[in-house]
C-alpha cells in the first residue's frame, strides 16, 4: 500500500485551497503601480494590404499615451518559430517573417494592426475607433487545397507559394509502400477532416510588461505554460535582451492544453513598450480577442490508405495530410504534423510498411499549433476510423482485427522511426472489455431501441509518444531547443525543502504530486516540502510543461537531484555517526547505520550542513542544494484502449454520450486522483471535438465560430460519469520513475470511438454512412440518415 | 463599452420621461450588457428597470389571465407562475440560472431576439403586451427579428398570459449558445390551438398555421402527419440547414403536442 | 463617476464607478477581490458568479450600480466563520473537483446556490443547473461528484477516483 502522501497516494492538492477560497494569484490579478493598458486593433480583414495608417486623431484624444505601429517594429526581430522541418528534397520547410504588429500587409483576421497605450482600457479602445486605416483587400486563401495550386493568391508575397513544406516520411519507403498497396488483397481508403479547434482554456491570456531603470532589468508577466521558453524566444529572438537582464514570471495559470507554450506578439509588446514608455504596459484578452490571436489546433485534411492481406493482417499504409499552418508559424507549428504525428502513424500495430506525406500549408486564418496531444489526435483519429472502416468492409469484429494486429513484442521498433519501449495492449484491451461491459451492450441496445432511440457502440486504442524528448533526436529532427529538464532542491537548515522546477503547473496539480516523490524517497512529510516554479529568476533553466512531460522529464531531474541530496546526507549522517558512508542507510527520515540502532533524524543532518560545526568539511562543502538536468532516452509511450456508447435520436440526429470508458496504461502512478483528472478533462475535449467544437471560416476568411454563441463549449449535461482506469501498468524502462504522461491521452483516444459509435449507431438501424465528419452535429447526423452521407 | 450615464427610476412614470430623450432601457441585461461589451451600442444614458417595483411580480387578473410585471425575472416566473405551468416551465429552461435572475421577460419580448423563448410563449398565448403608453396583442406585437411595435422609449410594463387548457414548449438547443436553434410553444385553448415557433425563421417568431388548423380539430401528434414546413425563409447556418430547421419545427411542434399538460 | 455602496461578504463598502463599471470590475479592481474571474465577454462561462442578495447573478453581466445598497457574496466570503473550507469547498479539494481553478469561483459560487435551492439534487439535475458555468480541465466528472458530496450523497459507486 502506498504510505500516506507519498508515490502513489491519492493525496488532495495543496493548492486547491487557496482556488477554492479566491486566492489564486493569476496574471490579471497582478497590477504593476502606474500601468498603462494597451489595446490591439486588429484587422476584421483577413487579407489586404496595408496602404496607410492614421493615428494622429487617435494620439490626440484623452488618455492616449501612444500608438504604436508595425513601422515601431521594423528594428525589432520577428516572432520566432522553434521547430525546422526538413521537406522530401532536402530543403528546409519556407519560413515567413512574423511581425509583432502587421507591417505591409494583414494576413488573418484578428492580425494586430496597431497597438494603442492609454491611461485606461476603454480610452484605449475608444482612440482605436479614432484611427483611419487604409486597407486595400486582397482575396484570401482559406482552403489549403486551393492555396497551394498555381495562381493561388499568396499570404506571403516573399514565399514562392503557400506550401510550408512538402514532408515525406519515410521518403525511402514510399516506393515499397506504394507497390504493397498496389498488390494488396483490400485496401480500405478513408478521406476525412481532422476539425479546427480553440483550445478555450478558461483564463484568457493576460501579459503585463515591466521595465525597472535602475537596474535595466525587463519583467514580464504572462500566462505561460513555459516561461523559460518565452524568455528564451522573445529576449534572443525579438527584443534582443539577454537573459540576465529579462524576468519572465508566470504565477497560477488558468488552463493551457498548448495554446499557452507559443511565444506572442503581445508578450513581445508589453515587453517593448514598457521600456519605450517607461510604464508597465498591460494587456488582457477578452474572449473574443482570443478567439482570434490564440493559436487554433488539429485543421487536418487527410486520405488514409490501409492495405490488409487476405488473413486480415495489415501490410501497409499510406497517408496523405494537408495541415493548416495558418498565416504565420507558431512557436511550434510545423512539428505538429510531422514529428508529433507521421512518427505515431504505426499506432498499436505491426504495420510493417507505412508512408506518410503532409503538406503544410499558409492560409489567411489565425496561426495553428499544439494543442492537447497535437498531432497525436489526428494520427490517432485517422488511423482507427481506418481500421474500423476496414472491419465494417471485411465484416469481421473490430476488436479482434485490432488484437489480431497488435504489437505484442517490446522493445519494438516501428517503420516510422520510433521505439516502443514497452506497453501491453491486449492488457488494456481486456481491461476495456471488463470495465465497458461490452457483453452488456447488445442488451443496452434492445433497451434504447425500445425507446425509439439508435443506440452504438465505438471503440479505438491509441498510443501517444509523450515525455518529450531526447533533445539530440529531436534536435535532429529540427527542434532549435533542447528538450531536457531541470530541478533543484533546496533543503533548509531545519530540513524544509524548495523544490524548484522547469515545469509550471497549469491546471496539473504539480504543488501536489511533486513532493510526493521527494517525500517518499528521503521518509518525511510532504507537507514540508514546497514546489517553486513559474518564474525565470526562481528556477532552473527548464522547458515547461506540454507533452505531457512534466513527471516524466523535470520528475525525472528531481528525482536526480533528491539523490544527489541523500548522497551527500548519508556523508554528513556518516561523519556524525562516526560510520562509514557505505553503512548508512535513509528510511522514514531517519539515517541509520545498518544493522545497529545509531541513527541520527533528517532534520539533525540538514542542520549540521548549515551549522557545519561538527562536520567534514575536508571533504565536502556546507549547505544542502542541488540541481540536476535530466534529458530523457527516449519518448515515453503511453497508450490504451476506449469504448464510447451513444444515443442517436433519430427524429433529430442528437447524439448524447451514454457510456464512456478508459483503459489506459500510464505506467507508474503518483498520484491517481490526479491522473483520473487528467484523463477526465481529456475525454470531455475529446468527446467535444468529435461531437460539438468546430472553428469554422467562411470563404473569405471571416471565423464564424468566434464567441461562445457559436464555438460550442462542452458543458455539464454534454457529457456522463466516465469510467477510468489506469491499473494495466508498464512502467517506462529509461526514466526513474517508470512514468509515461498522463495530461493528453483523454483528447487523444476519445475522438475515433464517439465517431466509431456514432457511425455503428446509423449503420446498424441500416443506414449505410460510411463515414461523417467531426464534429457530428445533429443537423449533420440527421442528414446522414435522410440525404446519405 | 462606450461611456453612459446609469438612472435607476423607482416608478414607470419616471422611467418613461427618463427615456424620452437619448436614453435606452435596460432590463436585465443578460443580452445588452455584452451587445454594449462588444461596443454595438452607444447608449449614452441606460434607464434601469430593476428598481421599479410596480414592474415586478406575477399575479391573476379578474379574466384568469396570469399577469407578469415586465420586470419580473425569469427565476420569478418560473416560480411564481404556477396558475400557468408550461408558462413556468418555459421559463426554468431560458437562459441559466444566473441569467435567468437577472433577465426579465420585458427585455426579452422587448429585444425580440429570433431565438429566444419567451416571443413563442406571448405569440402561442395571444398574450396582450401592456405598455406605459398602451396595450398590443401578440399577433400585432412581433414585427420580425429584434423589431416589434414598440415605439422609442415605450416600456413593457406587464405580459397577460390567457391561461390555456393544455400547453407545451419544446425547445431544441443551439449547443454553443444554448437559445433555441427551434422551439416550438404549442397552447390549446377552448377556441383553437396556437402553435409559435421561433429560432428557425429569418423573420423571427411566427406562428405555423397549418398546424393550428390541424391541431384544433385533432389535437394529437398525428394530425401532423401529412403536414410538412418549407424551408423558405428558414434561418440556415453552422449549427442546421434551413432543411434540418424546418424538419425540427414538426417534430418539435409533435414532441410539444404530445407532452401538453 | 459616481459612489456605489454595498455590502460585500458582509462588510460595508463603497467607492466610486462609472456607469458602465460592472460588478466584477467594482470587485477585482477597486475591492481588490481578485476571486471573482472573467472568462468571457458573452455571459457565458460563469467564472464570474457571484451571489447579490443571496442568488447566484453574473457579475460581469450587472452593473455596479445596479447593485447598490445590495448583499454581495464572493468566493472570498464563503469559508466559514473559522476560516474552515465550507461544505461545498471541502467537497470539491475532496474530490478533486478543480484543477487549474479558474472557474473554480463560479463553480462554487453556483453549486452553494444549487444547493440552497435543491439540497438534494440528482446527477441530471446538477448537470442541467451547470449550464452556465464551463469548465475546460475536468470534464465535469468530479464537479459534478463533489457537489453530489456536498449533499451528503454516497458517491462511492461512481466510477473511478
Amino acid at each position: 500500500m502506498p504510505k500516506d502522501g507519498g508515490i502513489g497516494a491519492a493525496t488532495p492538492r495543496r493548492e486547491d485551497v487557496r482556488f477554492l477560497t479566491g486566492n489564486g494569484k493569476y496574471t490579471d490579478d497582478i497590477n504593476v503601480r502606474g500601468q498603462a493598458y494597451v489595446h490591439f486593433l486588429r484587422s476584421d480583414i483577413a487579407h489586404a494590404k496595408i496602404n496607410g495608417i492614421d493615428t494622429s486623431e487617435a494620439e490626440k484624444m484623452d488618455g492616449v499615451i501612444r500608438v504604436f505601429t508595425g513601422a515601431d517594429f521594423e528594428a525589432v526581430g520577428s516572432i520566432p518559430c522553434g521547430w525546422q522541418v526538413t521537406d522530401r528534397h532536402g530543403e528546409a520547410m519556407q519560413e515567413p517573417r512574423h511581425p509583432v504588429l502587421a507591417h505591409g500587409k494583414v494576413r488573418h483576421v484578428g492580425d494586430p494592426i496597431c497597438a494603442i497605450v492609454a491611461e485606461t482600457y476603454e480610452a484605449a479602445r475608444d482612440a482605436a475607433e479614432a484611427i483611419d486605416l487604409d486597407l486595400e483587400e486582397l482575396p484570401a486563401v482559406v482552403d489549403m487545397k486551393e492555396a497551394v495550386k498555381d495562381g493561388a493568391p499568396k499570404v506571403h508575397d516573399e514565399l514562392t507559394s503557400n506550401l510550408c513544406y512538402d514532408w515525406g516520411f519515410v521518403e525511402d519507403n514510399r516506393a515499397a509502400v506504394d507497390e504493397a498497396i498496389k498488390n494488396a488483397h483490400h485496401v480500405t481508403t478513408l478521406e476525412l477532416v481532422n476539425n479546427r479547434l480553440v483550445a478555450n482554456p478558461m483564463e484568457p491570456r493576460v501579459a503585463v510588461g515591466d521595465y525597472d531603470r535602475s537596474d535595466e532589468e525587463h519583467t514580464l508577466y504572462t500566462t505561460s505554460q513555459n516561461p523559460h521558453v518565452i524568455r528564451l524566444l522573445m529576449g534572443a529572438f525579438v527584443l534582443g535582451i539577454p537573459e540576465h537582464k529579462l524576468r519572465v514570471v508566470a504565477p497560477d495559470v488558468g488552463g493551457g492544453f498548448g495554446t499557452k507554450i507559443f511565444h506572442y506578439a503581445e508578450e513581445a509588446f508589453v515587453t517593448f513598450a514598457a521600456k519605450e514608455l517607461n510604464r508597465p504596459v498591460k494587456w488582457t484578452a477578452s474572449r473574443s480577442e482570443a478567439f482570434m490571436s490564440d493559436a487554433h489546433g488539429r485543421d487536418h485534411i487527410t486520405k488514409i490508405e490501409l492495405a490488409l492481406d487476405k488473413d486480415n493482417n495489415f501490410t501497409a499504409l499510406r497517408t496523405e495530410t494537408y495541415a493548416n499552418m495558418g498565416a504565420y508559424l507558431s512557436t511550434f507549428a510545423p512539428s505538429v504534423p510531422t514529428w508529433l504525428h507521421g512518427t505515431l502513424m504505426a499506432g498499436n500495430y505491426k504495420t510493417p510498411l507505412i508512408y506518410v506525406n503532409v503538406k503544410a500549408v499558409f492560409t489567411n486564418t489565425v496561426p495553428v499549433d499544439a494543442y492537447r496531444g497535437a498531432g497525436r489526435p489526428e494520427a490517432t483519429f485517422q488511423l482507427e476510423r481506418v481500421v474500423d472502416k476496414a472491419a465494417r468492409e471485411l465484416g469481421v469484429d473490430p476488436i479482434a482485427l485490432r488484437r489480431q494486429n497488435f504489437i505484442t513484442e517490446f522493445p519494438y521498433a516501428t517503420p516510422v522511426a520510433v521505439e516502443y519501449d514497452t506497453g501491453d495492449y491486449n492488457a488494456t484491451m481486456d481491461k476495456l472489455t471488463e470495465i465497458a461491459d461490452l457483453s452488456g451492450f447488445e442488451a443496452r441496445r434492445k433497451e434504447s431501441e425500445a425507446r425509439g432511440k439508435l443506440r452504438g457502440l465505438g471503440l479505438n486504442c491509441y498510443i501517444e509518444a509523450c515525455g518529450i524528448a531526447p533533445s539530440n533526436l529531436v534536435g535532429q529532427l529540427g527542434a532549435r531547443a533542447g528538450l531536457y529538464d531541470a530541478a533543484t532542491v533546496r533543503v533548509n537548515a531545519t530540513g524544509s525543502i524548495s523544490v524548484m522546477v522547469g515545469a509550471h503547473s497549469h491546471g496539473q496539480g504539480h504543488e501536489t504530486a511533486f513532493p510526493q516523490v521527494v517525500a517518499d524517497m528521503i521518509g518525511i512529510d510532504a507537507s514540508q516540502i514546497d514546489i517553486v516554479h513559474g518564474d525565470t529568476a526562481r528556477t532552473p533553466f527548464g522547458m515547461g510543461t506540454y507533452g505531457s512531460r512534466s513527471l516524466a522529464v523535470c520528475g525525472s531531474a528531481m528525482v536526480k537531484a533528491t539523490e544527489k541530496i541523500i548522497n551527500k546526507a548519508k556523508k554528513i549522517a556518516a561523519h556524525l555517526l562516526e560510520a562509514s558512508d557505505e553503512d548508512i542507510e535513509l528510511a522514514d527520515g531517519q539515517f541509520t547505520v545498518a544493522g545497529t540502532d545509531k541513527s541520527v533524524a533528517w532534520g539533525d543532518v540538514t542542520l549540521a550542513a548549515y551549522v557545519p560545526h561538527n562536520y567534514p568539511l575536508e571533504d565536502i562543502e556546507p549547505g544542502l542544494e542541488e540541481t540536476a538536468f535530466y534529458d530523457p532516452a527516449n519518448f515515453t509511450y503511453p497508450s490504451g484502449a476506449y469504448a464510447c456508447e451513444v444515443e442517436v435520436d433519430p427524429d433529430t440526429g442528437k447524439v448524447t454520450i451514454e457510456r464512456f470508458a478508459a483503459a489506459d496504461d500510464f505506467g507508474n502512478i503518483i498520484n491517481p486522483m490526479i491522473v483520473s483528472g487528467q484523463v477526465h478533462g481529456g475525454l470531455a475535449q475529446g468527446i467535444g471535438q468529435a461531437l460539438l467544437e468546430n472553428c469554422a471560416y467562411d470563404e473569405d476568411g471571416q471565423i464564424l465560430s468566434a464567441s461562445y454563441m457559436d464555438y460550442a463549449m462542452p458543458r455539464a449535461d454534454d457529457v456522463p460519469f466516465y469510467s477510468v482506469d489506469h491499473s494495466c501498468q508498464t512502467p517506462c524502462t529509461h526514466n526513474p520513475l517508470g512514468v509515461k504522461g498522463c495530461g493528453e491521452a483523454g483528447a487523444i483516444g476519445s475522438p475515433p470511438s464517439v465517431v466509431n459509435a456514432v457511425l455503428d449507431a446509423l449503420n446498424a438501424a441500416g443506414h449505410d454512412v460510411p463515414h461523417l465528419d467531426m464534429p457530428l452535429t445533429p443537423s449533420k447526423v440527421w442528414d446522414a440518415m435522410n440525404k446519405g452521407a | 463599452m462606450y461611456a453612459f450615464d446609469i438612472e435607476r427610476p423607482t416608478t414607470i412614470a419616471d422611467a418613461a420621461k427618463a427615456l424620452s430623450g437619448e436614453a435606452q432601457a435596460l432590463g436585465g441585461g443578460q443580452t445588452l450588457i455584452p451587445t454594449l461589451k462588444a461596443r454595438l451600442a452607444d447608449p449614452g444614458t441606460l434607464v434601469s428597470l430593476s428598481g421599479i417595483s410596480e414592474m415586478q411580480g406575477v399575479c391573476m387578473s379578474d379574466a384568469g389571465e396570469v399577469c407578469i410585471g415586465g420586470g419580473t425575472t425569469h427565476a420569478t416566473v418560473a416560480a411564481e407562475a404556477t396558475a400557468y405551468p408550461a408558462l413556468a416551465e418555459t421559463a426554468s429552461h431560458i437562459g441559466d440560472p444566473a441569467v435567468r435572475n437577472r433577465g426579465t421577460i420585458g427585455g426579452s419580448l422587448a429585444n425580440n431576439d429570433p431565438s429566444a423563448c419567451y416571443p413563442a410563449a406571448a405569440l402561442a398565448s395571444g398574450a396582450t403586451i401592456i405598455t406605459n403608453a398602451r396595450e398590443i396583442a401578440a399577433d400585432d406585437y412581433f414585427q420580425g427579428m429584434f423589431t416589434t411595435a414598440l415605439d422609442e422609449g415605450e416600456i413593457i410594463t406587464e405580459v397577460r398570459f390567457p391561461v390555456p387548457e393544455k400547453a407545451n414548449y419544446q425547445k431544441f438547443v443551439q449547443p454553443a449558445s444554448r437559445f433555441a436553434l427551434v422551439g416550438v410553444y404549442v397552447a390549446k385553448y377552448a377556441d383553437g390551438v396556437r402553435v409559435a415557433v421561433t429560432g428557425a425563421s429569418e423573420e423571427g417568431v411566427f406562428r405555423w398555421t397549418e398546424a393550428e388548423a390541424a391541431l384544433t380539430s385533432n389535437f394529437s401528434a398525428e394530425a401532423l402527419d401529412g403536414l410538412s414546413v418549407s424551408a423558405d425563409g428558414m434561418i440556415g447556418d453552422l449549427h442546421g440547414s434551413a432543411d434540418y430547421r424546418a424538419h425540427l419545427v414538426k417534430v418539435m411542434t409533435g414532441r410539444a403536442v404530445s407532452a401538453a399538460a | 463617476m459616481t459612489q456605489v455602496s454595498m455590502t460585500v461578504n458582509g462588510k460595508a463598502v463603497s467607492g466610486d464607478a462609472e456607469g458602465r463599471t460592472l460588478l466584477v470590475q467594482f470587485l477585482r479592481e477597486t475591492l481588490n477581490l481578485t476571486g471573482t474571474h472573467v472568462g468571457c465577454d458573452t455571459s457565458q462561462c460563469g467564472a464570474c458568479v457571484v451571489h447579490v442578495n443571496g442568488k447566484a447573478v453574473k457579475s460581469c453581466a450587472i452593473f455596479a450600480a445596479e447593485v447598490e445598497g445590495a448583499e454581495v457574496t464572493t468566493i472570498e466570503g464563503m469559508a466559514n466563520a473559522d476560516g474552515s473550507l465550507s461544505k461545498v469547498q471541502q467537497a470539491f479539494q475532496d474530490h478533486h473537483g478543480l484543477q487549474c481553478g479558474f472557474c473554480t469561483p463560479g463553480m462554487v459560487m453556483s453549486a452553494t446556490a444549487l444547493l440552497g435551492e435543491n439540497p438534494n439534487p440528482s446527477e441530471a439535475e446538477i448537470r442541467a443547473y451547470l449550464e452556465g458555468n464551463i469548465c475546460r480541465c475536468t470534464g465535469y466528472h468530479n464537479i459534478v461528484k463533489s457537489i453530489m458530496a456536498a449533499a451528503g450523497q454516497d458517491t462511492s459507486k461512481i466510477a473511478a477516483e
